[in-house]
């Protein structure tokens, strides 16, 4: 349920790298957070080319009973965002860690991912 | 995300919830089922085929004897002694100032017979609140809520499901009747009510029954699309059918016209009754605000408590009370309480959805209608 590949943060948001240069990592929220957050059913996402913050929210995922906020874990330039959840936000909810993606950012630090939790850090911060 | 209850009261359906992996919460401190799956799904499956609820968390109060109807008709704003024997009425009961304690159906179970069936938040209060109203009457007002496990079954092949169970003949229990019946095998109270806006059926029964009943049920909706469904997509269902939650479109602060639930206050009764003098007033002086639908032409979801604002200037004007994306319309939709003159079907509102003004529509309600 925790890919071992991925590095986690306390906002149940999974970091992927992509093993480029410029450090760029893909985003997604967790089979937990997926699981409580019920049927998504919009996602807004920041645009291509924006600057976000580390730990600062920067898109919504609207759900049936809530809105939550999406959370950029690290600082640094928006490259590319899941065209796929305007029509079809439901593969947040069946493929979180796959087509469920939901933005890539290019670090400002391409280091900073590395400093995440990984995958046993952060399934221990679920059972706390 | 997870909730813990200080007191946890668990219905004898608890561990066939778990069984079948259901998402628990805490309601008025009882674990209940939240969604068993996708709640999109248990939905769809409401309004397509039917969906199977435990309701055992509602609040069951007795009323019987020689007085038991005056005493109702006293307690509550309903003409309870017109109620016609195995039928039903949807009611409130207010305080001294008109203020709603709380919303319940009244089953009318033989001459003076009653069951008061009260939202579990406000079970304990209403019990309460009828015994001291019960006092100088002739009649006895018991708590039974320990007494009764309650499951419905929502959705249009109810009927379907149902028949094969029971020698009742369900065309003779209309809208809003009830009558004792036997349903596989289990003595239940059988009501064609719901909160679903769809038809179905609660059936009340003993706790020790409930797990007997609700397979019973499962078996014989196996072909007629029958899921389990939780109390997520009953709070979406019923907010399509328009129909008022206690604590969200109905609180001590409001009186039933407000809600545009004058209806349900009978100032015709011929005594007064509790808040009568209050409703009075309020009916003749007219409410001070009142319930619409809100419907978004955009995607992002009103929620209850958000600011209703005018579109020009950004003023609040109104708060919403519910607020869901709804699965049949396809956009969010809302109920908020606004000023008389904003509440035309078509006029343009706003929503302050977490910082941006946000477009809505006033529409009529319900939402949904069956077909």
């Amino acid at each position: 349920m925790y890919p071992e590949d991925l590095t986690y943060t306390a906002e149940h948001e999974w970091v992927r790298s992509l093993a480029v240069e410029d450090g760029t990592v893909r985003i997604g929220i967790t089979e937990f957070a997926q699981d409580s957050l019920g049927d998504i059913v919009f996602v807004t996402l920041p645009q291509v080319g924006a600057e976000v913050t580390g730990g600062e929210p920067c898109g919504e995922l609207e759900s049936t009973k809530s809105v939550s906020d999406v959370y950029a874990p690290v600082t640094g330039v928006v490259v590319a965002v899941n065209d796929a959840l305007e029509t079809s936000p439901e593969l947040v909810n069946s493929d979180p860690y796959g087509d469920g993606w939901m933005f890539e950012v290019r670090p400002a630090d391409p280091s900073a991912a590395g400093a995440l939790w990984d995958a046993a850090a952060y399934v221990k911060s679920l059972d706390s | 995300m997870t909730s813990t209850a200080s007191v946890e009261r668990r219905t004898p359906l608890d561990a066939v919830h778990d069984a079948l992996g259901a998402t628990m919460t805490d309601f008025a401190g009882w674990r209940m089922p939240l969604r068993y799956g996708s709640e999109t799904a248990e939905h769809r499956a409401v309004r397509e085929a039917a969906g199977l609820f435990d309701l055992t968390h509602m609040g069951e109060i007795t009323v019987t004897g020689p007085e038991a109807a005056r005493a109702l008709d006293h307690a509550l704003v309903g003409y309870v002694s017109k109620i016609g024997v195995d039928r039903a009425r949807y009611t409130m009961i207010c305080d001294e100032n008109g203020g709603i304690l709380d919303d319940l159906i009244v089953y009318r179970t033989g001459e003076t017979d009653f069951m008061v069936v009260a939202n579990a938040s406000n079970a304990a209060v209403v019990a309460r609140e009828l015994l001291a109203r019960a006092a100088g009457f002739d009649t006895v007002v018991t708590d039974r809520s320990e007494e009764y496990a309650l499951l419905a079954v929502q959705g249009p092949n109810a009927v379907k499901i149902l028949a094969p169970l029971t020698d009742l003949d369900l065309d003779v229990v209309k809208y809003y009747a009830a009558d004792r019946a036997v349903v596989a095998g289990v003595d239940v109270l059988l009501a064609r009510t719901g909160y679903t806006g769809e038809d179905g059926f609660e059936l009340f029964c003993a706790p020790g029954d409930a797990v007997r009943l609700w397979e019973a049920l499962r078996e014989a909706g196996d072909g007629h699309g029958l899921i389990p469904a939780g109390l997520s997509c009953r709070d979406t269902l019923r907010l399509e059918a328009g129909m008022p939650l206690y604590g969200h479109e109905l609180t001590t602060a409001l009186t039933p016209y407000e809600a545009n639930l004058g209806r349900v206050v009978r100032l015709d009764k011929p005594e007064g009754f509790v808040g009568s003098e209050a409703l009075a007033a309020r009916e003749k002086e007219g409410p001070r605000a009142t319930l619409v639908g809100l419907r978004s032409p955009g995607r992002r979801v009103p929620r209850a408590g958000y600011a209703v604002l005018d579109p020009e200037t950004r003023e609040p004007i109104g708060e919403i009370t519910s607020g869901a994306p709804s699965p049949t319309l396809g956009a969010p939709i809302a109920m908020a309480y606004v000023p008389l003159d904003r509440a035309e079907p078509g006029t343009r509102l706003a929503v302050d959805v977490r910082g941006t003004a946000e477009p809505v529509d006033v529409v009529a309600l319900p939402f949904y209608k069956r077909a």
